[in-house]
């Protein structure tokens, strides 16, 4: 078999599931839900505010990626639930292959996803924004793509729902129970900002902000104040990529090794 | 022929409530998964907290090298820890008396001009000694008079500036243990401000007139958090016709600078006077010490930090203990042996509550100390809080624990699938306090956050209030939340109680 098969397969499990297209509508509605009320709830006041508005229009993102985490656990987990693994396996014995058809499966999905999700956003963050302040008079163009930071920013965000679908499918494969594997990939993403916030010494406020998947993460996002972030956007887009795909060697390794 | 039908010899088992905790408490204790979920959820508190003081250090940054000196923080007679620092013109008064003076202007030295709370006033104080009580009435840059004692209390007079058109007279008279602070604008129609009882003064105080500036903080909100940068500032205030009633000694006032950092230049004795006019110029401030970012004393919850992290361990094993029952079909077993649906779900919340109770209260109460003498070896002071109020925060944390385990379970129930329950929970009551402390959100809307979510419960870790008479960032980036303590717990009850109560409504009227 090959992998255009695995990906068939996978393709049809996905899609002739029912909650599928619940996750991926939750996607779209929570982002946008959450960044729109974010973008009505700043206001800048003046010249030099310091906010970043393509940033804001994006705060969805965070709650967005809990979606995808719940989809790419279940797409793991879930056949240890009903007990489908046991015939995947039979019928598809390279494990690493199924792995890799799942994780593109369901990267194809959060792509289209977090397209749609990131666009109303952005699209909702011009409108909104520019009545809070965000003027030319206060040194804001109005959010486009065509700005090539803001163009970074937005396709940056679909791309971080991306590799965090990846490696949530990666702990998935290693945890395989649905709970404590969506408990993992949110305590990875949602302690680092609440341990950064105590930690008192500059150097590890750097340190943590950049190894945290989250923060290093969303600094694709940032599009003002470069100079004073602890990573560059790309480069914290690398460090979730480096998370991501330590996630799947974990978990491929795992599934090599483990019966089913 | 008649044949007797079989009976049993074993008697009926009791089916009370009691059999059906310890049925539930089978469940749980037998199933490794959870057990080993829990003891994480100690580990992980205990780890994480540990994180926060070994990611602090203090540097000591005085510019000629000078030892820092003990950064202890004076303890106040409320056991708060105090900042008590400012230029004390004084000699002592001996039994009841009183001390009257005329403000006629108070004005900061420097740029930034006077500070919104700046004190020039008057004051009687146990001693000389950082944190002793005192009772003190003052004219403030902004706040108009104010009648304060022992760091905490604080009853607003007239309003509006002092000048020398608008010059404000001041009085504390003290007669056993009661002093009394009364104010006029013109030195003969007098207004009692207020009245303090039993404010712990000796029989002998020291009595005088005092000068204070709090340090010039401007926070910048910018992208990625707040930055504050301030300095000291020093102020003038001028006094006339300052008048003794009782013992004093008179004519014999002492310059002394209160809690003054050891090894610094001391000002001039910090007052001239030419005739019954004083003129008094200081520095600092006399407040409860507020914890904010870069303090470098932490405050207990800050050792507590790991409890996040333990609390998405207990959601775990919470949404578990009720959606494994599902996924295997015990569930069906256990309504048969139960048909009282209500009172299953009532002794599963029992036994989970009280697990995740004490592992809480382990966990809390092994951070706290560690977390503290850690912060010690690094050179951060604590900040001091009573012991009711420790204890309010560690059995708080165990039952910010227990309760959300209960929510977990509530949605579990209602949900029936694990994974749903576990990201819905940690999406309610974990995430929103992501966003007020670690986000864009602006600071009102944070605050929302935090009055409206389940994760308003986390106020119940909350060791440092709040004071009208401080200025200070309250923002939930600086560790203040906008709800009281019980206030945010009793949000986070409410929500698990309307979540218990569908889950027993639909347990109850659908199939299993």
């Amino acid at each position: 078999m090959i992998l255009r098969d695995v990906l068939h397969a996978e393709w049809t499990k996905l899609r002739t599931l029912v909650g599928t297209g619940w996750l991926l509508a939750a996607i779209v509605v929570l982002t946008t839900g959450l960044s729109v009320a974010a973008a009505a709830a700043t206001e800048c006041r003046g010249t030099g505010c310091g906010l970043d508005a393509a940033k804001i229009s994006l705060t969805g993102v965070i709650v967005g990626q809990a979606v995808v985490v719940i989809l790419a656990v279940l797409a793991v987990s879930g056949e240890y639930g009903t007990g489908m693994v046991h015939v995947t396996f039979a019928a598809m014995p390279r494990r690493a292959t199924v792995l890799a058809a799942k994780a593109l499966v369901v990267s194809g999905v959060v792509l289209v996803a977090g397209t749609v999700a990131v666009l109303t956003s952005v699209l909702a963050g011009r409108f909104l924004l520019s009545d809070n302040g965000f003027t030319a008079a206060h040194g804001y163009r109005a959010l486009s793509l065509a700005d090539g930071p803001v163009l970074r920013a937005a396709a940056g965000s679909v791309l971080y729902l991306v590799l965090i679908g990846l490696l949530s499918i990666g702990v998935a494969a290693a945890v395989r129970d649905a709970a404590a594997a969506i408990g993992v990939v949110l305590g990875l993403l949602y302690l680092f900002p609440i341990v950064i916030a105590v930690v008192g010494d500059p150097d590890w406020y750097r340190r943590l902000q950049q190894i945290a998947p989250m923060n290093a993460g969303l600094s694709i996002q940032a599009t003002v104040d470069l100079g004073s972030l602890p990573l560059s956007p790309w480069a914290g887009l690398g460090v979730l990529t480096a998370w991501a795909a330590g996630g799947l060697l974990a978990g491929s390794v795992v599934l090599r090794l483990r019966d089913a | 022929m008649s044949v007797t039908p079989y009976r049993s010899e074993l008697r009926p088992g009791r089916d009370g409530f009691a059999q059906l905790l310890r049925a539930e408490w089978t469940k749980f204790r037998t199933v490794r998964g959870w057990v080993f979920g829990m003891v994480t959820a100690a580990v992980v508190t205990v780890a994480v907290g540990l994180l926060g003081p070994a990611g602090s250090s203090f540097e000591c940054a005085r510019p000629n090298g000078q030892p820092c000196g003990d950064r202890t923080l004076p303890v106040g007679p409320g056991g708060e820890a105090v900042l008590d620092r400012f230029s004390f013109v004084h000699q002592p008064l001996s039994g009841d008396g009183g001390i009257t003076a005329e403000v006629t202007s108070l004005t900061g030295d420097g740029s930034p001009g006077v500070e919104p709370w700046t004190k020039g006033g008057i004051i009687l104080k146990a001693s000389t000694k950082p944190g002793s009580a005192y009772v003190a009435m003052m004219v403030t840059g902004e706040h108009g008079v104010r009648m304060q004692h022992n760091f905490t209390g604080d009853i607003a007079g007239l309003p509006g500036a002092v000048s020398q058109a608008s010059p404000r007279w001041l009085r504390l008279t003290r007669s056993g243990d009661t002093v009394t602070g009364s104010e006029s604008t013109d030195g003969t129609k007098w207004n009692v401000v207020g009245t303090v009882t039993s404010a712990g003064l000796p029989s002998t105080v020291e009595g005088g007139l005092l000068t204070a500036s709090p340090e010039h903080v401007v926070t910048t909100q910018s992208f990625g958090g707040a930055s504050s940068e301030g300095g000291s500032t020093r102020a003038t205030a001028t006094f006339d016709n300052v008048g003794l009633q009782g013992s004093w000694p008179r004519d014999a006032w002492t310059g002394d600078e209160v809690g003054g950092q050891p090894g610094e230049p001391r000002p001039d004795g910090g007052f001239q006077q030419t005739g019954g006019r004083f003129t008094v110029s200081g520095s600092g401030d006399i407040v409860p010490a507020v914890v904010g970012r870069g303090s470098t004393s932490k405050s207990i919850e800050s050792g507590l930090v790991g409890a996040f992290a333990g609390l998405i361990a207990v959601i775990v094993v919470a949404a578990l203990f009720v959606t494994a029952e599902y996924r295997r079909g015990l569930i069906r077993t256990t309504l048969a042996a139960s048909p009282r649906r209500g009172r299953v779900l009532a002794a599963k919340a029992v036994v989970l509550g009280s697990v995740t109770f004490v592992t809480g209260l382990i966990a809390a109460a092994a951070a706290i100390p560690l977390v503290e003498a850690l912060n010690r070896a690094k050179g951060l002071g604590a900040f001091p809080v009573s012991t009711l109020t420790e204890l309010r925060v560690i059995a708080g944390t165990a039952a910010l624990l227990a309760v959300s385990a209960i929510l977990a379970l509530a949605v579990g129930t209602i949900l029936r699938r694990s994974a749903g329950a576990v990201t819905l929970v940690i999406v309610v009551v974990v995430l929103p306090y992501v966003l007020a402390v670690a986000s864009v959100l602006p600071t009102a809307a944070a605050q929302w956050l935090l009055r409206v979510t389940p994760a308003a419960g986390f106020a119940i870790m909350q060791s440092m209030p709040e004071y009208s008479q401080v200025l200070a960032d309250y923002t939930p980036a600086d560790g203040y939340l906008p709800l009281t303590p019980w206030a945010g717990f009793a949000v986070l009850c409410g929500y698990a109680m309307l979540a218990v109560g569908v889950a027993t409504f639909l347990l109850r009227r659908r199939d299993a």
